[in-house]
């Protein structure tokens, strides 16, 4: 499938890297001589250097065959200038990336409607949902919702030593604590496993687990995991995610500290967010974060601008005991190492907005019916899963789950059926209409027919 | 530096090579050469085993490359095939010498066409094919072939394709590098197959417009005959004028014209560039040879031909141009060192450079006559990014020191300055024939053993543009630090 990328930013490159992955032709515009070389050295992609709202520019890039637009320069405006002129060239589909909160209130919908944009993206707004999540429920590492947040995935980091499930295999588990729950994937080391029920866990392992909101819940209290909901948060930086975040928090009634170095942007967040303390001072001098009381918080989200000032003070926090420390990391090699030091929840927001894509390339690439609805990488994307909706053609309906012969490395993790979302065991069965959730360590499925051999 | 994917893939070619030996071989079975046919299939048969041997050694999960392991890898492939495809000539005794053979088949592969035989005719036929097949192979570039059939050679294969396509801007025509080699290999193989039929409908035997169709192709230059294209019919000759031209000019054009976008090609400003010149060389020299031929007609067609092979670096020939005045073999001295456009099968300097250099020595002109001027070098409507610039400058000083270089090593040869001086030229454009002793009717048969290892080189630095063979040379290249 042919796919304009316009503008290679941080969003931009880490968009073409997975999109090459997934097997599109890849055209790349970018104002940038130098960008779109570096581009062109890393990347199979074709590179047209130009201006991305351009006419002339786009008819080189070829959008008239183009599938699919993806406009994420640094500029709102431009990205809504250039999906419209490539929706008019003849592009079947454009996905703008559109930042500024005064465009993504009541007007957004307006907006797409006139530009013909098929998507837009706000990728700080979907970071700062995905942060709240994590942050209601601390014991993950990493939570993913399917079907509106009827069946949740969860990503919870085993301690190093002397876990309580060390040596217990799956079985067991699952006859220990009465609750209806999968795990549909453990990371150990470098490697990722799709277990089965001989699986043995071990310390430091992570696993990934399916569950319904409500035993969740339950099941965390049991595996005495649970961390209680965080009610007080630091947050560094005052940038788009911040105050995202932070009026997310501030409804759900949780006590919020801003702290940033640029007056300016502080006195914008206090006019923004009364009910927010904003605190202007260096979030780097550790005096300054013990005096605004960082060992007493239940949570701390470093949200600078800068990836190892991030980290570090990530690290510092830590150190203070504070129950649940986010960073944001934007750098792929740095989020590897920032694990290696010991942090286990790194918010990356490219990494959101690749998994939105994939998953629309995914359902534009799809002609069989049963669409991918939603995608995610887990395990640092060893692992995705994927939720479909069953098309009334899928071969394998009505068959027990045992009777289908599935691909190796494939778990079906969970049905949801109506409002219901069930956990499946081997004689459940898939009907037209369900939604399915699917674990694969191999990328790249398109339909729910992939999960057949 | 990657080693093992370079030899990897150094070991991919060699079984492509073999494959590719299979070919003479079946044209030495249908002709009754059993020797011949044995001998391709031996050779065949090592290079695939010897080949499989080094690529399941290097076999490696790392597949990233960057550009000096593109260099690196090209240079290798060009040597090494050329190492092997010499093995059959020696061994069939076609050629018995090991170095002439090393000659006769880099002349091959980079499509020059120069030879050291007296009388080709006497050559198997098998021989003949795989010589002039070598053009053909040659021309577009192996591991562009190796490109288009082997999928996911690796994400960065872009280098590979830089450094094996001539040209100061080598982009891609569709997002990804495999499939981008595979449309050059179509519209390759199409107008070859073309040619081919045109040729046998003017009356041509199918076994010479097959050689002759391989050797335009590849704007190579070996026929099987001594006196070239001169015996054929005046109409082959017209034919192969055209196709010559036709394989001179930039194939990114060809797609643009395939997608229909006959806009930018008539826009090309090389396009113009390159046949203003080949007009205009034509008109000059067919008034100029007019006294030597009895009419206007042949003297029209001679210098045609003449013109066209020469810039395209051929090197089919109609009539012996040593005798032509010295007006005319002054053009054809400097179409020689020009060459056909970027991004076409011919070899020499490119017009692209030629333009470019012409256009920055106007802006230094200007820049002196206005030292405070903000200038820039359009070329194909755009502005030349000043890395270009310098790197076709550079080009060009280092395409200088390469001729003189190997001018000096090789002067002590007895055959006279314009032998020796035009059998650099022809060698290092990738031609085939220059002016006295390797005119059109000579050959590089007298030459020492050291100088045709020295020719063999020049053309492999002229047909690979120069860099990639002084980065596979440099040991800094291979060390570990």
């Amino acid at each position: 499938m042919k796919i304009l990328v316009v503008g290679c930013g941080k969003i931009g490159m880490s968009i073409i890297s997975s999109l090459v992955k997934e097997g599109h032709d890849v055209v790349v515009i970018d104002g940038s001589r130098t960008v779109i070389e570096e581009v062109g050295n890393i990347y199979d992609v074709m590179c047209v250097c130009g201006n991305g709202a351009d006419c002339e520019t786009l008819d080189e890039a070829g959008v008239a065959s183009a599938e699919l637009v993806v406009s994420v320069t640094g500029s709102d405006e431009f990205n809504m200038l250039s999906c419209f002129i490539a929706a008019r060239m003849g592009a079947k589909n454009t996905i703008a990336r559109i930042r500024n909160p005064e465009y993504n209130d009541k007007s957004l919908g307006f907006m797409r409607q006139q530009l013909e944009l098929s998507v837009s993206i706000n990728p700080e707004w979907m970071a700062a949902k995905e942060l709240f999540n994590i942050l209601r429920l601390p014991a993950a590492a990493n939570i993913e919702s399917f079907s509106r947040g009827n069946l949740e995935m969860v990503e919870i980091p085993l301690k190093q030593q002397n876990s309580p499930l060390d040596g217990m295999s799956l079985i067991e588990l699952r006859r220990k604590y009465n609750a209806k729950f999968l795990i549909c994937a453990v990371q150990r080391g470098a490697e990722c496993y799709i277990p089965d029920g001989n699986f043995v866990l071990k310390s430091g392992d992570k696993i990934g687990l399916t569950a319904s909101q409500s035993e969740l819940q339950k099941l965390l209290k049991m595996l005495g995991l649970v961390k209680k909901q965080a009610k007080s948060v630091i947050i560094l930086g005052a940038s788009r995610i911040s105050y995202y975040l932070a009026k997310r928090l501030i409804a759900g009634g949780a006590s919020v500290k801003i702290i940033d170095k640029d007056p300016k942007r502080c006195k914008a967040f206090a006019g923004e967010l009364p009910e927010a303390v904003v605190i202007c001072g260096d979030g780097a001098e550790q005096e300054l974060l013990l005096e605004e009381g960082i060992d007493s918080v239940d949570a701390f989200v470093a949200l600078t601008g800068i990836d190892e000032l991030n980290i570090l003070i990530s690290i510092f926090a830590q150190a203070q005991n504070v129950p649940k420390v986010i960073a944001k990391v934007n750098r792929g090699e740095l989020a590897g190492m920032a694990k290696n030091l010991g942090l286990d929840t790194i918010l990356s927001p490219q990494k959101i907005v690749t998994d939105v894509l994939s998953r629309y390339a995914r359902a534009l690439h799809n002609s069989l019916g049963s669409n991918v609805e939603t995608l995610y990488t887990l395990m640092d994307g060893n692992v995705e899963a994927l939720e479909f909706s069953v098309s009334p053609e899928f071969k394998g309906l009505k068959t027990p789950l045992k009777e289908l012969s599935l691909k190796k490395g494939i778990l079906v993790a969970g049905i949801i059926r109506g409002r219901r979302a069930m956990i499946p065991s081997g004689d459940d069965v898939i009907n037209a209409g369900d939604r399915v959730v699917v674990i694969a360590s191999d990328r790249g499925m398109t339909d729910l027919s992939d999960i057949l051999v | 530096m990657n080693r093992k994917m370079v030899f990897y893939l150094f070991g991919r070619i060699l079984q492509v090579e073999a494959l590719l030996l299979l070919l003479p071989a079946l044209t030495s079975l249908v002709y009754g050469e059993t020797r011949v046919l044995l001998t391709f299939l031996s050779v065949a048969g090592g290079s695939a085993l010897f080949g499989t041997l080094v690529a399941l050694l290097c076999r490696t999960k790392n597949k990233v490359i960057y550009a000096k392991e593109g260099f690196a890898i090209v240079a290798l492939a060009w040597v090494g095939m050329s190492v092997v495809g010499a093995l059959p000539f020696v061994i069939s005794g076609d050629i018995p010498n090991y170095f002439d053979a090393f000659f006769e088949i880099v002349s091959g592969f980079t499509t020059t066409g120069a030879s050291v035989l007296p009388n080709v005719e006497r050559l198997s036929h098998g021989a003949l094919f795989w010589r002039s097949f070598s053009h053909w192979v040659g021309g577009m570039g192996v591991l562009v072939f190796v490109m288009a059939i082997v999928r996911n050679m690796s994400d960065r294969s872009i280098h590979i394709m830089r450094a094996e396509m001539p040209g100061p801007i080598v982009g891609k025509l569709v997002p990804r590098a495999s499939d981008t080699a595979k449309i050059l290999y179509l519209i390759y193989i199409v107008l070859t197959v073309i040619q081919i039929i045109m040729l046998c409908a003017g009356g041509m035997p199918f076994f010479d417009s097959l050689i002759h169709s391989f050797g335009t192709a590849g704007t190579g230059g070996f026929g099987i005959k001594s006196n070239s294209i001169a015996g054929y019919s005046n109409y082959s000759q017209i034919v192969i004028t055209v196709f010559m031209l036709i394989f001179g000019v930039n194939f990114n054009l060809y797609y643009l014209l395939l997608i229909r976008r006959f806009r930018s090609v008539l826009k090309s400003t090389e396009l113009w560039a390159y046949l203003g010149m080949v007009a205009v060389s034509i008109v000059v020299i067919t008034f100029n040879i007019l006294p030597i031929y009895d009419n206007f007609n042949d003297s029209l067609r001679h210098a045609s031909f003449q013109v066209s092979s020469i810039i395209t670096t051929t090197g089919y020939t109609t009539t012996d141009f040593n005798v032509w005045p010295h007006l005319s073999k002054g053009i054809l001295l400097l179409l020689m060192c020009l060459g056909g456009c970027a991004g076409s099968t011919a070899g020499g300097l490119k017009v692209s450079r030629a333009v470019i250099l012409f256009k920055l020595i106007l802006r230094e002109i200007k820049k002196m006559l206005h030292p405070r001027a903000v200038t820039s070098v359009k070329f194909e409507g755009k502005a030349v990014e000043d890395g270009t610039l310098s790197s076709v400058a550079t080009y060009f000083a280092v395409y200088a020191f390469c001729i003189f270089a190997a001018f000096l090593v090789i002067c002590f040869e007895p055959f006279g300055f314009e032998s020796n001086v035009t059998a650099v030229l022809t060698t290092f454009n990738n031609v085939g024939p220059g002016f006295a002793t390797v005119g059109p009717m000579g050959g590089f048969g007298e030459y020492t053993a050291f100088s045709k290892i020295v020719f063999s080189f020049a053309m492999l630095f002229g047909r690979l543009e120069i860099f990639p063979m002084i980065i596979a040379l440099s040991p800094s290249t291979w060390m570990k630090k």
